[in-house]
């Protein structure tokens, strides 16, 4: 089709390659503020673009068919569901993307390693230089695990698994013994196992496919932040490792520039929690503990008011802070709530919105509804910085959100979320939470803000009843 | 190229990722991990290498699946990027644009 002009591995190649990583570098650092994040995106995306091109022209590319089908496939999925998706799907997006980034891993290591076999000697996958047999069986194995273990995220974010913790008996021993075998092949195969037909090879595959499953099922939604960023550090090493066996070094630059962030995020988001990561992946929250705190199930009094005397609260407050969580997104109330703010905001009310770190399900999700109801970059603040003004705050509003608010976690040392940063609204002068029961959060346990005398419920659907409080204060 | 040399880009690399990455604010958080999402889209350059001396059925099978998934996460990930950090960057809000476009969303 076209005469290839780069060697592989060639000066050429690697500089076009060091240009592709260095805009990739370039683009992250622009990611650092809002107003020069969009650019630096694209400036990620033209690196990409030489990232790719450099590989096509590089001597040895052929089946030209195959890669315009594949190419074309993945282009026009990605097209359509990027446009289709609704922000608040966002997170389930994010999930899919890293996994079929994941399965790809995977796939090119099996490839590679027939390939391998195929040019050394056929049938001895032992005489394959373990420099190279170590990163593919890496990557092979890591790939597998974010592929599946992404898949199994996405189906719980999308509502076709339950989000809730699913305790399968013995679990810790399975995983063990998974990862266990898991190894033992690889070593196997490493020490000299010709393995002629792939059978340990696609065993591996499997094996780490089903420890993904294992691994991401029983976790809850309300960790989904945490891995979601783990998944994502593990497919950049993945590709990484992949970038040793194919000596290929934008691979190796780009994997592990992820592998950081991935790992840096989920390391924020577990502090955010007060849990290890460790914590979070093989201690499914509301399993043990739960059932000592949870102990008084009987009806706790509790104040419950309509969206008139809601809006009557919020239009007579001088500082009012709205704290959303993971119901906001669900009702998709936040133009509804922003409509609050607006009608507050023409009657001279200060607005702030209180963001917790793990509030939704991954790192950020509440700042990027919000930005899309058109909310001031300047409005949205963080935890540590909105806490101490919560004593002089008039009126907090709680919109979706529960376990990040449960005073429990600061007053109560056997309360299963003991030690977690909360956003203290109950140190406001008034609390209006929006709810549509009393039901428990993901941790499973009782919120006592709900029944604090300050604390007002109003049961109803986030989006329904932001949209009546915005339109009582119209009326007042 | 060298083990020695590419533990050593892996090893730098890593450095770098962390000084960038730990300056993201927490209200990029979203986009950034799409973003790096996007940017380990990298490996369909493996794919289209595998691909490109592939022979026989099942390999031809393989390397066009793990070029499209690659694909998938590349354009995908970009193009998600792309939309919510046009959120961000929206002007700091003419009044009455503001209102009426929230009274639209919200419809």
């Amino acid at each position: 089709m076209l005469t290839a002009v780069l060697e592989p591995g060639g000066d050429a190649a690697t500089a076009l390659y060091i240009v592709a990583f260095s805009l990739f570098i370039i683009g992250i650092k622009r990611g650092t503020h809002p107003t020069t994040a969009k650019q630096g995106n694209l400036v990620a995306a033209v690196g990409m673009a030489v990232a790719v091109v450099t590989t096509l022209l590089l001597d040895g590319m052929g089946n030209w068919g195959l890669v315009a089908l594949g190419l074309g496939i993945g282009t026009a999925v990605g097209v359509i569901a990027s446009i289709r998706v609704q922000m608040t799907e966002m997170p389930q997006m994010v999930a899919l993307y890293n996994g079929v980034g994941g399965g790809a891993v995977a796939l090119i290591a099996w490839s590679e390693i027939r390939n391998e076999i195929g040019e050394i000697d056929a049938g001895h996958i032992s005489s394959v230089p373990l420099d190279i047999l170590i990163p593919i069986l890496f990557a092979a194995v890591v790939g597998s695990v974010s592929f599946w273990g992404s898949n199994i995220a996405f189906a719980k974010l999308q509502d076709l698994i339950p989000t809730k913790p699913l305790a399968v008996p013995g679990q810790q021993v399975i995983n063990g013994a998974l990862l266990i075998g898991i190894v033992a092949a690889c070593v196997s195969i490493a020490v000299g196992n010709d393995d002629p037909s792939q059978l340990t090879f696609i065993g591996i595959l499997i094996a780490a496919g089903l420890l993904g499953n294992l691994v991401v099922l029983p976790i809850g939604g309300a960790d989904m932040p945490v891995v979601i960023s783990l998944l994502n550090a593990f497919t950049g090493l993945s590709a990484a490792a992949a970038g040793f066996a194919l000596d290929n070094v934008a691979l190796i630059v780009a994997g592990t520039l992820v592998g950081s962030s991935g790992t840096i995020l989920t390391m924020e988001m577990a502090t955010a929690m007060n849990r290890s990561v460790a914590n979070v992946l093989f201690a499914g929250f509301g399993g043990a503990p739960s059932g000592g705190a949870g102990g008084s199930t009987e009806e706790r009094p509790h104040v419950s008011i309509g969206a008139q005397d809601a809006a009557i609260k919020l239009a007579y407050a001088d500082s009012v802070v709205i704290v959303p969580g993971y119901g906001l997104a669900v009702a998709q109330a936040q133009h509804a709530i922003k409509e609050v703010a607006d009608e507050l905001e023409k009657r001279g009310v200060t607005v702030n919105y209180a963001i917790h770190p793990v509030a939704g399900r991954m790192p950020g999700h509440m700042n990027v509804l919000l930005a899309e109801a058109d909310v001031p970059y300047e409005q949205l603040r963080e935890m540590e910085e909105i806490n101490p003004e919560m004593s002089r705050t008039d009126v907090a509003v709680v919109v979706g959100a529960n376990d990040v608010t449960n005073p429990a976690a600061k007053n109560d040392p056997d309360s299963p979320i003991a030690g977690m940063p909360i956003i203290e609204v109950s140190e406001a002068q008034q609390v209006i939470v929006i709810k549509r029961s009393l039901s428990p959060g993901f941790a499973g346990i009782d919120n006592d803000l709900f029944y604090e005398p300050n604390t007002s419920m109003l049961f109803a659907d986030a989006k329904q009843a932001a949209a009546d409080i915005a339109s009582e204060i119209g009326n007042l | 190229m060298s083990l020695m040399t590419e533990i050593t880009i892996f090893v730098l690399a890593a450095f770098v990722g962390f000084e960038v990455i730990s300056k993201v604010p927490t209200t990029l958080h979203t986009p950034l991990m799409s973003q790096t999402n996007a940017i380990h889209g990298i490996v369909m350059l493996g794919g289209l290498i595998v691909l490109g001396y592939a022979g026989g059925a099942l390999e031809y099978t393989i390397g066009t699946i793990a070029v499209a998934f690659g694909a998938i996460n590349i354009v995908g990930g970009f193009m998600v990027t792309d939309r919510m950090l046009g959120m961000f960057s929206k002007k700091p809000r003419p009044k009455a644009e503001a209102d009426d476009k929230a009274g639209g969303g919200g419809a």
